[in-house]
């Protein structure tokens, strides 16, 4: 068996600054891979590195792609990964509106990754984006209603149908459930875990939100400074932190 | 089944100038398919803390923790979610779920994870619920909700739900009445009739005497207590 | 540009060498102080490389360094600026807006190539070498040895989409087209039809996605027409071509197939029915005619009509 993605040594400087450094770890078919730290800490610079959106100054993120098996996303050519991140991965943005078309209809903002692979019939689109709002638990009367009308845990539901529709095989997600009432973060995750399930989805969640890695997901990274301090199952990194600043972390949590 | 060789273990708190806390030495524990072993020993002695690391959730400083051909203290971490998933069960004391989901599909969710169908293991949840007197008014709601004892024995369902090969449980009866009670100490009876390797920590010492084969005191692998 | 079929392209690109060099400004009836149809040598030999590229390239965008014309953006200084380079003393230039030779615009820039070119100028489509259009393409079919240039006012299709323009290209290099659909996708769900009834995006020769500029769908399908057609767009600084018989396709869906639609009826003045009318409303009571948006047609339908009476 491979590993999804196996990255090794991945580092990203701005300048003089540290982005991220020294990053390594894999990623296996069907984990849910958690990275927190505060703001700062490197975790963002690297989920772009690993989205293929910044391109990393030292390092490999070899993907296991479906027709050539693994490969390096760093080398490979711009219209290949582009490619990828229309079809096998998916981003999940905090901010929906950097993840929607506000200005195009819930329906066409799920029926866009259809299109962007050739989906070329309108009534197969509109099934498809119908069964996905269904499964996002969005009404299918809000179909041709544009973005900017729905609530902020609808629009971050559609983004999350938008980015599944084509069945890709990794999801990045950035503070998915960042900015929304508690109440519509425990739907969310609920919903998130669900499909994780059952597509068998991997994916990569970055949240400074302990709450939340320790629901969706199975292993742990700590960030500081551009750099993992821990790595492991999530529950023992949070039950039994090693490292300083985790244990600082875990022991700063409001407990209610 | 579970095989558990001079295990240490030790909390480092760097918040509080790096003391080195040595809370067990020299662990050992055997438990075979079939056989129930009962943890022992004061509060503070070291029981939770032994179970925590046998299911992977403490690391070990040192020693081997082997679960069903898994050495948990080396273990990768996809093969401990492997582990906990197919062979090891856990039923602790306190019920942590996502807020809003179903009780039925909390006692289901083991079943789901091995890819059983929906429905099947709908079936498999709504039996144990019958079985452990939750009432089925209530299967449709969060457990988050409910009282000590019924999520207590939500938590049991779960742990029940899959066959496991090894099974870990914290306290299962500690809030439960004496009809309850009876039910869980039937179905550890069960669990250790199809051959699963159980260890304990029975407070209720005739509910220990009920299911238990024999008694492991953690005092002993104690640092400073020991003999 | 009166030369045989394949020298429609060349013309262009080579320049009627002589010609429209500096004795040419001396020709009579052209203004003295402008340099042959305005533009200066250099200038036009810029756009012909720029035109040289969009031709071997087809419905690619080729930027140029578009020039202040002595008319505002919006009025045409993209097609003018082409029409300036391809020019040559001996054509025959007609100028139409909305399909009219006596609009304005068309007026204006007629003569003022009329004045600064002193080139012959009509209005009958089969007589001219070089036809500048804003919205409509002739209904008399285009023959290879003219040239069809049109104003376009926005060249980029996607860009009510996406607008960035650093990611737009990208996407045209890359041939990530599913944007496109994603507009025809909304038409269908807001109007149960493809409702986009110009500038209806085409798909040129199998590779970049093209605005036809604001020309009525029904005028997509004579795209693949014998005739080199360039586009210009002046305030944007773009030049994209169409060279003669090029596949031009026009972006559907297959359960909604595309269909050059017009008003379902007869032009009231020649009877014409295959040809794209304008409703015209002839009194505050909303009383309306159709007409042929095409004058030159319809005039040469109701004077064959007289004579055969």
């Amino acid at each position: 068996m491979t590993p999804l993605l196996d990255v090794r040594g991945l580092e990203k400087r701005y300048g003089a600054r540290i982005g991220c450094t020294d990053v390594s770890f894999d990623l296996w078919p069907g984990e849910v891979m958690g990275i927190v730290g505060e703001s700062g800490s490197g975790k963002s610079t690297l989920l772009s590195c690993l989205a293929g959106d910044l391109a990393p100054d030292r390092g490999e993120v070899i993907f296991d792609t479906r027709d050539r098996g693994p490969v390096d996303t760093v080398t490979m050519s711009e219209p290949e990964r582009r490619m990828l991140g229309r079809t096998d991965w998916a981003f999940v943005h905090q901010t929906p509106r950097d993840g929607l078309r506000m200005g195009v209809s819930a329906g066409g903002n799920v029926g866009e990754r259809l299109m962007a692979v050739g989906a070329r019939h309108y009534g197969e689109i509109r099934t498809q984006a119908l069964d996905w709002l269904g499964r996002v638990e969005i009404a299918a009367d809000r179909i041709d209603d544009r973005p900017r009308d729905f609530s902020g845990g609808m629009q971050q539901r559609l983004q999350i149908a938008r980015n599944l529709v084509t069945g890709p095989r990794l999801v990045f997600m950035d503070e998915p459930t960042g900015g929304l009432d508690v109440s519509v973060q425990a739907r969310l995750l609920d919903l998130l875990r669900g499909l994780v399930r059952e597509m068998g989805l991997s994916a990569i969640v970055v949240t400074h939100d302990l709450a939340v890695v320790r629901l969706l997901a199975d292993r742990l990274m700590v960030m500081q400074g551009g750099r993992v301090v821990e790595a492991g199952l999530t529950d023992q990194v949070l039950d039994d932190p090693q490292h300083g600043y985790t244990q600082l972390l875990v022991s700063s949590v409001l407990q209610v | 089944m579970i095989e558990l060789r001079d295990v240490a273990k030790t909390f480092t708190l760097h918040n509080q100038g790096g003391a080195v806390i040595r809370v067990m030495d020299g662990a050992a524990l055997s438990v075979a398919p079939g056989e129930c072993v009962a943890l022992t020993g004061a509060s503070g002695a070291g029981k939770s803390t032994l179970m925590r690391m046998i299911y992977g959730n403490y690391r070990a400083a040192s020693g081997s923790i082997v679960v069903g051909g898994v050495d948990l203290a080396g273990a990768a971490p996809r093969e401990i979610i492997r582990l906990r998933r197919e062979t090891l069960g856990y039923v602790s004391q306190f019920l942590r779920v996502v807020p809003r989901v179903p009780t039925l599909d909390v006692v289901a969710e083991p079943c789901l994870a091995l890819g059983m169908a929906r429905e099947a293991a709908g079936e498999r949840a709504a039996a144990l619920l019958s079985r452990l007197n939750v009432p089925e008014a209530l299967w449709g709601l969060s457990p988050t909700t409910f009282s000590g004892g019924e999520q207590q024995r939500v938590n049991i369902a779960r742990g029940f739900a899959h066959d496991y090969p090894a099974l870990l449980l914290d306290e299962p009866t500690a809030s439960l009445d004496a009809v309850n009670r009876g039910i869980v100490l039937d179905l550890i009876g069960e669990a250790k009739a199809r051959g699963a390797a159980i260890v304990g920590i029975f407070h209720d010492l005739e509910a220990r005497a009920a299911v238990a084969d024999r008694e492991v005191d953690v005092t002993a692998f104690t640092p400073g207590q020991a003999a | 540009m009166s030369g045989g079929s394949s020298s429609a392209v060349a013309g262009v690109v080579a320049g009627p060498a002589g010609t429209t060099e500096g004795s040419s400004a001396m020709m009579d009836g052209q203004a003295e102080a402008y340099n042959f149809a305005y533009l200066d040598e250099e200038t036009k030999r810029m756009i012909r490389r720029a035109l040289l590229k969009a031709v071997a390239i087809p419905g690619y965008q080729v930027p140029f360094a578009s020039r202040e014309m002595p008319m505002p953006y919006g009025w045409g200084t993209g097609g003018v600026q082409l029409t300036a380079a391809c020019l040559r003393p001996d054509d025959t230039l007609k100028v139409i807006d909305q399909g009219a030779d006596d609009t304005t615009n068309a007026v204006s820039i007629r003569r003022f190539f009329q004045r600064t070119a002193d080139v012959a100028v009509t209005e009958r489509t089969a007589e001219a070498t070089v036809i500048q259009t804003r919205h409509r393409i002739p209904e008399t079919p285009l023959r290879e040895d003219q040239i069809l240039v049109y104003q376009v006012p926005i060249p980029e299709p996607m860009r009510f989409l996406e607008p960035r323009e650093t990611e737009t290209r990208k996407m045209h290099a890359l041939e990530e087209y599913g944007l496109m659909h994603v507009k025809l996708y909304e038409d269908i769900a807001r109007h149960g039809h493809i409702a986009t009834s110009y500038a209806y995006p085409v798909k040129v020769e199998g590779r970049y996605v093209m605005d036809p500029s604001p020309i009525p769908k029904f005028d997509n399908p004579k795209m693949e027409m014998a005739a080199l057609q360039l586009f210009g767009a002046g305030r944007e600084q773009r030049i994209y071509a169409i060279p003669p018989h090029t596949r031009v396709v026009s972006l559907d869906f297959e359960d909604h197939p595309f269909e050059a639609s017009k008003a379902d009826q007869a032009c009231a003045l020649c009877g014409a029915e295959d040809s794209y009318l304008d409703e015209v409303i002839t009194d505050d009571a909303g009383t309306r005619m159709y007409v042929c948006s095409d004058t030159d047609y319809c005039g040469t339908r109701q004077a064959a009509g007289e004579e055969a009476r």
